[in-house]
């Protein structure tokens, strides 16, 4: 599937709830199915700095494409950083640059977006069309 | 006396609206509080008619300003009993106030090898202006450490005195734990040492009477917005034999007597600290929340604090599986905690989305977190108007989270 794809198939599921609470308990749900991080990768250097709950995201060049594992302290945002995984994992390099993402904003988490909310979503997205680039350009 | 805390509350604007759908509860009032009526308006009245610029028009607005401002001035020193007006610095608010002793002492006083000390539940304001302060001068940064029930450790500060200790910067009440720190044991201790004292209150002035006179500190700096007053002004106290040796802190208008190419002289307390055109509508708006301090009494303030706090924390031991950071007998109305097992940041997520505004975090003060090996906590900060059924409202909040993440 290709990004786009992938965006539309997650605004389709949070599409089912009526309120917050429940996009919330499905955003727990999402929590676990995250690629985890190895242990081995859950160190300090992974971590994205910045954020009020620890993000450990750990990426790797496979071929053309790029692949993650990720995990946070928190719940909810390692919901959210799962929604990114499961958008960018295995993609192009170029296609992770090259996409904007819309599908936080069409759920209804456009908040997480916020300068205010410290927990790092646009520093996620950042470092990962960071390791994109850096892999593209290997 | 008993207040009237509808009326209280009657006269905040902001508390009155639906967050997210719910009726707003606002406990993030260590952060900042809401403002009153008469605040806003004293402000809006300023820019609506009085607007001019102070202490130089001869013109009838700047005249009129410049008077309001002068009787902000006073407020302030009633309000702290302060020896005089000169001791009584306006400033951008308590970081300032502290980036501004901790600069002019680092090029007056502090020499290499001399002993800064601070404590281990300081706020970031009053660690890193003593940072720069020792990179600049070569003293040294000592820290009193904390113990496990959020009070410091006296006998340690006792020991960590000495002949080297040039200042002691320490918080009146700490905005992480909300323990009362025994300043008034702790002052006079540094004082015999021959080092100055220098008192963080932006926790204190909202919940506490403060007379600088009887601390006998020798500076005192709190911020306006914490005490129902608007953002970006307050007060620097300084006794004002040390601000006369102090140098100045900014260079610009206001705080010169003649400037010349060749060199310039500076102009008398209070205003050789107050350089450029201040926070004029600030200042009118932090005599009004003075007024309004005053008009309900300190000490009514203070008892409706603590009957929430005490409230709150019978409340949150009910529900269980709560870690409470900072226990000391001495503490202000604000609880920090953790529910075993959530992260602050999930917690503070849904409390948000049921209209309920806590903060979560470190609450500027990484240290205390590091100290208690904590990622942050949650922390609920009361004001003169927070009630009873909105803690009952929280509490109830808390089960919702504990069910979503439990």
């Amino acid at each position: 599937m290709t990004i786009q794809e992938i965006q539309e198939e997650i605004i389709d599921e949070f599409d089912l709830f009526d309120d917050w609470m429940q996009k919330y308990d499905y955003l727990i749900e999402s929590s676990k199915d995250i690629p985890l991080i190895d242990e081995t990768d859950r160190v300090d250097d992974n971590l994205i700095k910045g954020c009020q709950s620890k993000v450990w995201l750990h990426a790797k060049k496979e071929g053309d494409k790029a692949r993650f594992t990720a995990d946070s302290d928190a719940i909810i945002t390692k919901g959210l950083v799962a929604l990114l995984v499961r958008v960018f994992d295995g993609q192009k390099c170029k296609d992770i640059i090259d996409n904007e993402l819309h599908f936080i904003d069409a759920i209804g988490l456009k908040e997480h977006l916020s300068m205010n909310r410290s927990n790092g979503l646009v520093l996620m997205i950042k470092q990962m069309k960071f390791y994109a680039l850096a892999f593209q350009a290997k | 006396m008993a207040l009237d805390i509808k009326n209280i509350r009657a006269q905040f604007p902001a508390l009155h609206q639906e967050v997210h759908g719910c009726p707003l509860i606002y406990f993030d009032n260590g952060a900042t509080s809401q403002k009153p009526q008469m605040v806003i308006d004293a402000v809006t009245h300023y820019y609506n008619k009085e607007n001019s610029n102070i202490h130089r028009g001869v013109h009838f607005l700047s005249q009129q300003a410049t008077d309001k401002y002068e009787v902000a001035r006073e407020a302030v020193r009633r309000f702290i009993n302060a020896g005089s007006i000169e001791e009584t610095i306006i400033t951008r608010g308590t970081t300032e106030s502290i980036n501004l002793v901790a600069s002019c002492l680092s090029r007056w006083l502090f020499k290499e090898g001399d002993e800064i000390i601070i404590s281990a539940i300081e706020h970031h304001s009053n660690i890193v202006p003593w940072q720069m302060a020792c990179e600049q001068s070569g003293a040294v940064l000592k820290v009193i450490p904390v113990l496990d029930s959020g009070e410091l450790d006296m006998d340690a500060y006792r020991n960590l005195l000495n002949d080297k200790t040039k200042l002691l910067a320490v918080n009146h009440i700490s905005n992480a734990l909300g323990t009362i720190n025994p300043i008034e044991e702790m002052i006079p201790l540094a004082q015999a040492k021959g080092a100055l004292v220098l008192i963080d209150g932006a926790q204190a002035t909202p919940h506490t009477t403060v007379d600088v006179q009887a601390l006998n500190c020798d500076f005192y700096c709190f911020s306006a917005h914490k005490m129902y007053g608007p953002t970006g002004v307050g007060v620097l106290y300084g006794k004002k034999a040390i601000l006369e040796k102090m140098p100045p802190y900014h260079g610009g208008g206001e705080m010169i007597k003649e400037v010349k190419f060749e060199g310039s002289t500076y102009n008398d307390l209070p205003f050789k600290f107050e350089g450029g055109t201040p926070n004029i509508a600030g200042g009118i708006g932090l005599e009004a929340c003075i007024r309004f301090i005053e008009e309900i009494g300190i000490e009514n303030i203070a008892a409706q604090e603590a009957e929430l706090l005490a409230y709150a924390t019978e409340k949150l031991k009910e529900v269980g599986g709560i870690r409470f950071v900072g226990e000391a007998k001495n503490k202000a109305g604000l609880v920090s905690f953790l529910i075993e097992g959530i992260h602050p940041y999930d917690a503070g997520t849904i409390l948000d989305k049921l209209g309920i505004a806590i903060r979560t975090g470190h609450h500027c003060a990484q240290p205390v977190m590091d100290r208690f090996d904590i990622p942050g906590t949650i922390r609920a900060s009361f004001a003169v108007y927070n009630t009873k059924e909105e803690i009952d409202v929280f509490i109830k909040g808390i089960h919702k989270v504990k069910q979503m993440f439990g």
